[in-house]
């Protein structure tokens, strides 16, 4: 397959996302405005308004209805799209869970925003982070461009008949949302062709028929009703075992991505930066990575062994990946945008330091939370971290294990 | 549970039924069981009527009522609400 002639547009991530979505032909959207998510709302109403799609676009009274209308649309079989941020997210929390339990592949953008009180509109990752075992895959984009790459790939991840899972995919609330980019866009057809129709698995329903995995009047099934003690566990097995494949799934979606697209993120799960013969790392997602890439660039050039862990996918967490990315490297600090009270660090941290208990290597392992409610991440800040890993590497000590930065004392 | 049951790799996903709901019975969950005076009852079918779980049929070959203790889960709305008192509950290991 050759790379498709692309049309570089002028979007920020937002729109980026709604474009994604137009073009990956959507049959119903049921979304409600919240900031910073609302140009994503606007823009697809501008597209149904104007007759640029066909799809059911349902204005509902608030988030838990938008994913309960996406939820239901997705067991009828319909390709569902919706998109929300910090408190939206939190009031689709327990719609999330029914979502994943039916198995119905919905894409949703979070744009990620800190959660209230007090209330704030900025960015941090405490949104989507708070919904990590939801039985959701999470992507988080670096850029607009990944952000627009990501939206599509996802339609195809979720709606595997192997995965049947939804996804979210995570892009900074301004830094991404409201900040204009050139993205480099597939014509119509290219997505439309890359994303196809869904495939349903087949399953034996309540009249001892197999049929289409979806609800259809010709075949009746029922979906979800009611599990006790003796079946609700093994469903949940069985999600666990979906994402237990969905780390290939996604490598493969990418991996075909790239070549009509002729990009790519790392291997689609984690994307590695100067890390073969990295002493010291940084390990973080989102669009800071784009800031540490330059700092690292900047200490390369001055000949320090510095590199950068980006996690694309944290949902399903790439065990296997992470650990061979950081098993050589000496001392890791792990950049959290989210804080887990009272958990001693932050979520990432807890995972990347659990993961790093079996390699033989056992590098230092340190916690930076940053960026709470936007608070910007300068690239003195970067420095600082890089500096202090120096340090622990010098003293064979660490400090303090989790510490805030860019925080006032 | 009566019924010998499946494992994860066995079962359809997301609770997609694979039986009807006649197969799993829900009476062993009672605790009360309705027992009916035949002499009292005036076979007036209200509790045929009322019962939530469709757990009293009417037979017209025999002009009478029947409990299917299958699927009665005890809940007592016959007794309450029988107009002759025709219905008593009693512990379900008792009878």
């Amino acid at each position: 397959m050759a790379i498709v002639k692309q049309k570089m547009l002028a979007l920020n991530g937002d729109e980026a996302v709604a474009y994604a979505a137009k073009q990956s032909d959507v049959d119903v959207v049921a979304a409600y405005p919240i900031t910073p998510q609302t140009i994503i709302v606007e823009r697809f109403s501008e597209y149904v308004a104007n007759g640029e799609v066909d799809t059911e676009f349902v204005c509902v009274e608030s988030e838990h209805s938008a994913l309960t209308a996406c939820l239901t649309a997705a067991t009828t079989g319909a390709r569902a799209f919706t998109a929300t941020a910090s408190a939206g997210l939190a009031l689709m929390h327990e719609i999330l869970y029914v979502t994943s339990g039916c198995r119905a592949p919905v894409v949703m953008a979070v744009v990620n925003r800190a959660l209230s009180a007090p209330i704030n509109i900025h960015c941090d990752h405490s949104d989507t982070m708070v919904e990590r075992d939801c039985g959701w895959i999470q992507i988080y984009a670096e850029n607009s461009q990944e952000t627009y790459d990501s939206i599509i790939q996802a339609f195809k991840i979720g709606e595997n008949p192997e995965l049947l899972l939804p996804v979210m995919v995570g892009l900074d609330g301004f830094t991404l949302s409201h900040t204009l980019e050139n993205v480099q866009t597939l014509p119509d057809d290219a997505v439309k062709k890359f994303v196809g129709t869904r495939q349903f698995p087949l399953v034996t329903t309540h009249e001892g028929k197999t049929v289409p995995f979806k609800l259809d009047p010709k075949t009746p099934s029922t979906i979800g009703p009611l599990d006790l003690y003796d079946y609700y566990f093994e469903h949940k097995r069985q999600q666990e075992e979906a994402m237990g494949i969905a780390p290939k799934v996604i490598r493969q979606v990418h991996e075909k991505y790239a070549k009509i697209s002729g990009r790519s993120y790392g291997d689609g799960l984690i994307e590695p930066y100067y890390l073969e013969d990295a002493e010291t790392a940084i390990v973080c997602l989102g669009s800071t990575s784009g800031t540490v890439k330059t700092i690292v660039n900047e200490l390369r050039s001055k000949g320090m062994k510095v590199g950068l862990l980006r996690l694309r996918t944290f949902r399903p967490l790439p065990v296997k990946e992470i650990t061979k990315a950081l098993e050589n490297v000496k001392a890791v600090a792990v950049m959290d945008r989210s804080l887990s009270f009272g958990g001693h660090g932050g979520a990432v941290f807890h995972e990347i330091r659990h993961i790093l208990y079996d390699t033989s290597t056992h590098p230092y392992v340190v916690n930076y939370i940053y960026g709470l409610g936007g608070r910007d991440t300068h690239p003195n800040l970067i420095h600082k971290i890089y500096g202090d890993l120096q340090r622990i590497l010098e003293t064979q000590r660490i400090k303090e294990k989790v510490q805030f930065i860019g925080l006032r004392e | 549970m009566t019924t010998q049951e499946k494992g994860w790799k066995e079962i359809p996903m997301a609770g997609v039924c694979w039986k009807p709901s006649t197969q799993y019975l829900t009476g062993d969950w009672k605790t009360y069981k309705p027992i009916r005076d035949l002499e009292k009852c005036t076979r007036c079918v209200l509790c045929v009527l009322l019962c939530p779980d469709g757990a009293i049929h009417w037979k017209p070959e025999k002009e009478d009522i029947e409990f299917d203790y299958d699927f009665c889960k005890g809940c007592g709305i016959c007794a309450n609400e029988c107009p002759v008192d025709a219905i008593e509950m009693k512990l379900a290991e008792e009878t």
